[in-house]
């Protein structure tokens, strides 16, 4: 069976800037699959793409199979959620909701009773007859999603549609968002450069650079097994230490870190043939010692820079002999006493939390 | 709280600011204030004191044809420039950079032309056996008799008043969103029903300020009805010249001068209303 969506090959170019460099991707149906990247990495235009905004260069968008490159945006049925919301300011709240069903020429009962559904569904019963300029960007985030599910499309699109909010809204906005999937069964295409957001809301992240897809998986494997240094930069936070002298021995890595040995779980050997090297380990996986473990390996010292105060975590910046900076996180008494700046500490990993990428 | 003192520096600069902010309503009364007064004060005194010039306004049959002519004619013209000027806006805002550039130059160039080497470069193309007429002459369509009507007044008024009626209706267009319009055709409306569901009524509020600007500039029109009318098109502001210059009835210019002042104040003042309750709607 094919997929709900498909993204078969896509380029687009701007004059001589190439914002989507071939682009392929399946979205299943009713999936939550989330675009994200910095800005111009090309997360938007391929939105647009879909919406029917922006035509591809050369390319092909499939819906369970059938080509709809050439489709009209008016007649591919996919509710859209704008940056800034872009609601009809001449219009009040329901009859923005309304919008796409008088141009379907719905009944009006019809109309009424979807549109009174839809206002529950958001929370905005009372503002109805409000008009847009008259409500607080939350609300004018629900008028917007109640305008684009309310035809029951079978795709939303979301063009980083909570980054005008602040935090508090955000977070609470993005429960709704998760609970709407949960209630529609639509399949919902969210785009931000937010990575906490992508990993709270998504079933699958795909993670743009530069025009492509680097990595596309569920956010925990991402965040465990990202497979390249772009990616494991870019979500969360990760130490990256420069090695050398790397060598397979049964099965294994086995380089150093300065004069410190390390090793580690190596998935593909090939990336061994003497190209420059990281190891990635995050912040949450290093344990910090005041007295040097009785290990030879995935040991490093750490002379003690920054403590950062988060109530039940702290954060601790310093850095290893090299110079690299490091950063763990630990419980808040993990050491007893506090470390002080300046103190010298060890931190250690198990083999199995570091993870070798092309440096 | 401790205050600041005051130094001589920022008097001198408050003295300045405050000079210029008299200043123009200094001038305002001085010229036009005063004078007004001065003109309302013959139209009751000349040539002798009494409403008589204004019962001679409102019951003459000849002004009340003149008034009346000067209705339609605005009228008219504005109702021929404001979908022009629509136009013309429209492609200026969203039309690609090619052709707005092109439509740029247009509404600009005649901005630098005087009124009165409009008029005369229309009476060369409108008069009889003029160009239009040698065109439709070519065309077979015979001689066509349009010097010194009503016509040639109004395409010389439609030509005066389209720039100026592109302005305020493409400076409301520009402040449109295209994300609103993308949303309507994302919700399924067809192009045509963008427009005519959006952005038409998201543009109103600049139609609305364009009409009330057109049809007053054109109540005060003087040089194109009298050089393309040739004395034929006689309107308001025309007859107020013939009164005070060539028959030297001053106290009647005075007072047809008062009238014109007042419709257009009421039309300001109306179109104000209007204004206010589009804002109301659109809030």
């Amino acid at each position: 069976m094919p997929a709900h969506i498909s993204i078969r090959k896509a380029c687009k170019a701007f004059g001589s800037f190439e914002a989507l460099k071939n682009v392929s991707l399946d979205i299943e149906k009713g999936e939550f699959l989330t675009f994200l990247g910095p800005s111009g990495s090309g997360k938007s235009t391929l939105l647009n793409a879909i919406a029917g905004f922006e035509p591809l260069s050369s390319g092909a968008i499939l819906r369970n199979g059938e080509d709809i490159s050439a489709t009209p945006a008016d007649k591919r049925n996919f509710g859209m959620v704008f940056q800034g919301y872009a609601l009809f300011p001449h219009l009040t709240v329901a009859e923005n909701i309304a919008f796409s069903l008088r141009v379907r020429k719905v009944a009006r009962a019809e109309v009424e009773q979807r549109v009174s559904r839809m206002v529950d569904l958001v929370g905005l019963r009372g503002h109805e007859h409000k008009r847009p300029s008259a409500l607080s960007g939350g609300q004018q985030q629900r008028v917007a999603l109640a305008r684009a599910l309310v035809f029951e499309p079978e795709l939303l699109l979301l063009d980083e549609p909570l980054s005008a909010l602040d935090k508090n809204l955000r977070e609470q906005l993005q429960d709704e968002l998760v609970a709407i999937h949960r209630k529609t069964g639509t399949t919902f295409l969210f785009v931000t450069h937010d990575q906490m957001e992508a990993m709270a809301m998504s079933d699958r992240i795909a993670i743009f650079d530069h025009g492509r897809i680097v990595q596309l998986d569920r956010p925990s494997v991402l965040y465990d097994e990202p497979n390249s240094r772009f990616v494991a930069e870019f979500l969360g936070t990760m130490n990256t230490l420069p090695v050398s002298r790397q060598r397979a021995v049964a099965g294994e890595f086995h380089a150093h870190v300065g004069e410190f040995g390390v090793r580690a779980v190596f998935p593909d050997a090939e990336q061994l043939a003497g190209a420059p090297a990281v190891l990635a380990i995050r912040p949450e996986k290093l344990t910090l010692c005041r007295d040097r473990p009785k290990t030879d390996h995935n040991l490093l010292p750490m002379t003690i820079d920054g403590i950062i105060f988060q109530g039940g975590t702290t954060i601790v910046k310093g850095s290893a002999p090299e110079g690299t900076g490091l950063t763990v996180t630990t419980a808040r008494d993990a050491l007893g006493m506090p470390p002080a700046r300046g103190e010298q500490l060890w931190v250690h990993w198990g083999h199995l939390d570091g993870r070798v990428l092309a440096g | 709280m401790m205050r600041a003192h005051p130094i001589p520096v920022r008097r001198f600069a408050a003295t300045g600011s405050l000079v210029m902010l008299w200043a123009w309503p200094v001038i305002l009364v001085l010229a036009y204030v005063l004078p007004f007064a001065g003109v309302t004060l013959w139209s009751v005194t000349r040539p002798e004191f009494g409403f008589e010039n204004y019962v001679r306004i409102f019951t003459g049959a000849d002004f009340q044809a003149i008034f009346l002519r000067t209705f339609w004619v605005c009228l008219l013209s504005t109702a021929i420039t404001i979908p022009i000027a629509y136009l013309l806006a429209y492609y200026w805002v969203m039309g690609g950079a090619r052709r707005s550039r092109l439509i740029e130059i247009c509404i600009f160039i005649p901005f630098w032309i005087s009124v009165l080497v409009r008029a005369f470069g229309w009476v060369v193309i409108l008069r009889n056996n003029g160009l239009a007429s040698d065109v439709t002459n070519a065309l077979g369509f015979g001689e066509l008799s349009t010097g010194r009507n009503v016509w040639s007044v109004i395409t010389g008024m439609v030509h005066f008043m389209v720039p100026f009626a592109v302005l305020p209706m493409a400076s409301v267009m520009r402040k449109i969103d295209r994300r609103v319009l993308l949303a309507a055709l994302g919700l399924g409306c067809r192009p045509l029903g963008v427009f005519w569901r959006i952005y038409l009524p998201m543009s109103l509020p600049g139609v609305c300020s364009a009409l009330a600007m057109t049809f007053i500039f054109s109540l005060g029109f003087f040089v194109t009805p009298m050089i393309l009318g040739g004395g034929r098109v006689v309107m308001t502001a025309e007859s107020v010249f013939v009164q005070m210059f060539q028959t030297a009835n001053w106290g009647l210019g005075a007072a047809l001068g008062v009238v014109l002042l007042v419709v257009v104040f009421a039309i300001l003042w109306l179109s104000q209303r209007v204004m206010r309750i589009e804002q109301l709607m659109s809030r």
